[in-house]
């Protein structure tokens, strides 16, 4: 009973919660505004918006000498979990039955466990860091231990169910996805998207002066 | 509440835009803006990194544009911004932020944190909650013309003695000439020889200008305190005598902020774009040498190093002229391993240096480019900035360094080919 409800009404409700959520969020970000620039440009903004929506993948010398931890960890948990997410044969499988209908080549099974193992070492580096490094302390508030944990939780549960074995775990980690899934648009989770805009509007501002931003 | 809180926190809602929202959605709190910014890593004090210093306007925005800030405030649980976030935070926004942008260039989400700063300014501004002497040298500017007080008649006193020494005749008020030129208060007052080094070189290159008796001043505290009203009346005054002279564009002069006041907030201040180009001193001489209109007579051998002005080259885009410059008449030019885009700040920018209490801080924060200088090996510096200049020299007796400051465009002047 509690099994078909994970599995089907509470997913189509915490789905389309977060597709909602997520253009809902970008929606009033955008529709927020920003005044034109009348300054006269010496470069294109939207040229500036795309070189630094990617160029910030690249760290400046001054992160790769001070900020090396939260680089490496960083990197590899968004990697891990990245490759996790979207190249794990279960994850394909389950997105092509449930949403896109098409399938697509996965990553061996020894790649998906090396993945999660990175995305594990970066995650916990990363709040280890958060709530040892004074910096971060400092900054940190509920939404950024919350979202760690959620996170660190679905991670946990997926290995435990990787072996497909034991139904209930399964539906385990099905469970608190949907509970990340219904807390994503309403925290700092959302950076997933909205990093797009923010490089973009600092780009697109630098752009127009000339600076490679 | 008091009136002029709720001003400002009315002037704070107003820059609430999609940049803004955009900015604290992608926040992650991840702290390496801190590694950046000199007041953090001089002093190890987490309160200084950048992001926590717009602790203020993140509790409006979280109270009034997230679900959980609506969530709370319609509950009465919510953290609501008090007029004592704006007396707490009043130092971290004023005294340990140079606007230097530096920050800003390596956020992994990209945001704007001296944007947001320079903003949150005028609501800090607005509610009153803004350094004296920031304060007094905003009301001189909008009284007398200069934040330090500097009049036309004090400016024709040094123009006279530049006169004298040079034999040369300075253009005052020149109708339909090219070129209006404006110049800092410190270049008046203490760098007069960047007068005449500019009045040299535009002898020799040909160049038709004149400087204006009704808006000779370049520097703008309104921006700096964060007072828009102030800071358009103060763009106002030059562009009102650019037009009535008729020129083809406003030269501004070797100081940083000056430069992005009058080059990039400036039509955003007044409402219209110009109808006349702004350049900077340093783009106009790069540019007269690239036509051969002055010609670089010696090569100076002296070891030298170049302070990259964050407003110039970062935040104003004026990234390759000065090292041109430099290379053309400095032999022996070594660059500091951080440098252009991502030079440090000297510590003194975005009205730090008129804020008489942050003195201690800055003095002690300036061991960042003490060390930039000292990797060098060199003894003399060249910047490009009047303010940093003052800064830097500051900061060298302080720690009492044998480094001679030199301006880059005087460096120029004395380097090329007389007619």
């Amino acid at each position: 009973m509690i099994g078909q409800f994970i599995d089907g009404p509470l997913w189509s409700f915490s789905l389309g919660v977060f597709i909602i959520g997520v253009i809902w969020r970008i929606g009033s970000i955008v529709l927020s505004g920003v005044k034109a620039d009348l300054a006269n440009p010496k470069g294109s903004a939207s040229s500036g918006a795309f070189r630094t929506l990617f160029t910030r993948f690249v760290p400046e010398r001054t992160v790769t000498r001070r900020g090396k931890l939260q680089l490496i960890a960083g990197y590899a948990f968004h990697l891990g979990l990245f490759v996790l997410l979207f190249l794990a044969q279960p994850h394909i499988d389950f997105i092509a039955d449930r949403i896109t209908g098409f399938a697509w080549p996965a990553i061996p099974h020894w790649a998906f466990i090396i993945s999660a193992e990175v995305a594990f070492a970066g995650l916990i580096l990363l709040w280890l860091h958060r709530v040892l490094n004074p910096v971060t302390r400092l900054l940190s508030d509920l939404d950024d231990h919350i979202g760690t944990i959620l996170v660190f939780l679905v991670m946990l549960s997926g290995c435990l169910a990787l072996a497909q074995s034991f139904e209930p775990l399964r539906l385990l980690h099905l469970l608190l996805a949907e509970l990340l899934l219904l807390y994503f648009p309403f925290s700092k989770l959302m950076h997933a998207f909205t990093f797009v805009m923010s490089r973009g509007y600092t780009g697109a501002a630098m752009g127009r002066k000339g600076v490679n931003a | 509440m008091s009136d002029p809180f709720e001003q400002g926190v009315e002037a704070l809602r107003e820059q609430l835009d999609a940049k803004v929202a955009s900015y604290f959605s992608s926040c992650v709190h991840c702290g390496l803006c801190a590694e950046a910014c000199l007041f953090y890593t001089e002093t190890g004090d987490p309160r200084y990194t950048p992001i926590y210093k717009l602790e203020p306007m993140k509790k409006l925005w979280r109270q009034e544009k997230t679900f959980w800030g609506k969530l709370g405030t319609s509950l009465g649980i919510g953290k609501t911004l008090t007029e004592d976030d704006f007396a707490k935070w009043e130092t971290l926004v004023y005294d340990s932020c140079t606007l230097c942008g530096r920050c800003s260039m390596v956020c992994p989400v990209g945001n704007d944190i001296t944007y947001m700063i320079r903003k949150q300014r005028e609501a800090f501004s607005v509610a009153g909650y803004a350094p004296e002497g920031m304060k007094e040298a905003t009301r001189r500017a909008l009284k007398i013309g200069s934040p330090m007080g500097v009049t036309f008649k004090t400016l024709q006193a040094s123009l006279a003695h530049v006169e004298k020494d040079t034999g040369l005749s300075i253009p005052i008020d020149q109708k339909g000439a090219d070129y209006m030129t404006l110049f800092s208060s410190m270049e008046i007052v203490n760098f007069p020889e960047y007068i005449e080094s500019i009045a040299k070189i535009f002898k020799t290159a040909g160049v038709s200008w004149t400087i204006s008796s009704e808006a000779f001043e370049a520097t703008n505290s309104g921006i700096q305190i964060g007072n828009k009203e102030a800071a358009a009346e103060l763009v106002g005054r030059v562009v009102d005598a650019a037009e009535k002279l008729g020129v083809k564009a406003v030269v501004s002069p070797e100081c940083g902020h000056a430069y992005t006041a009058i080059r990039w907030e400036g039509p955003n201040l007044i409402g219209r774009s110009y109808d006349f180009e702004v350049v900077h001193i340093l783009e106009l001489l790069e540019q007269l040498k690239s036509e051969g209109r002055i010609k670089v007579a010696s090569r100076d051998d002296t070891p030298m190093t170049l302070h990259d002005p964050c407003q110039i080259v970062r935040r104003g885009g004026v990234i390759d002229q000065p090292k041109e410059l430099m290379n053309s008449v400095a032999v022996n030019f070594r660059e500091m391993e951080d440098q252009g885009v991502m030079n440090w700040c000297c510590g003194g920018g975005g009205g730090v240096s008129a804020n008489e209490r942050a003195e201690e801080l800055r003095l002690q924060v300036f061991t960042r480019k003490k060390k930039q200088i000292q990797q060098t090996g060199v003894d003399t510096l060249v910047t490009a900035c009047a303010n940093c200049r003052i800064i830097l020299e500051e900061g060298i007796e302080h720690y009492e360094m044998d480094t001679e400051v030199i301006s880059l465009t005087e460096l120029l002047a004395e380097h090329i080919q007389e007619e």
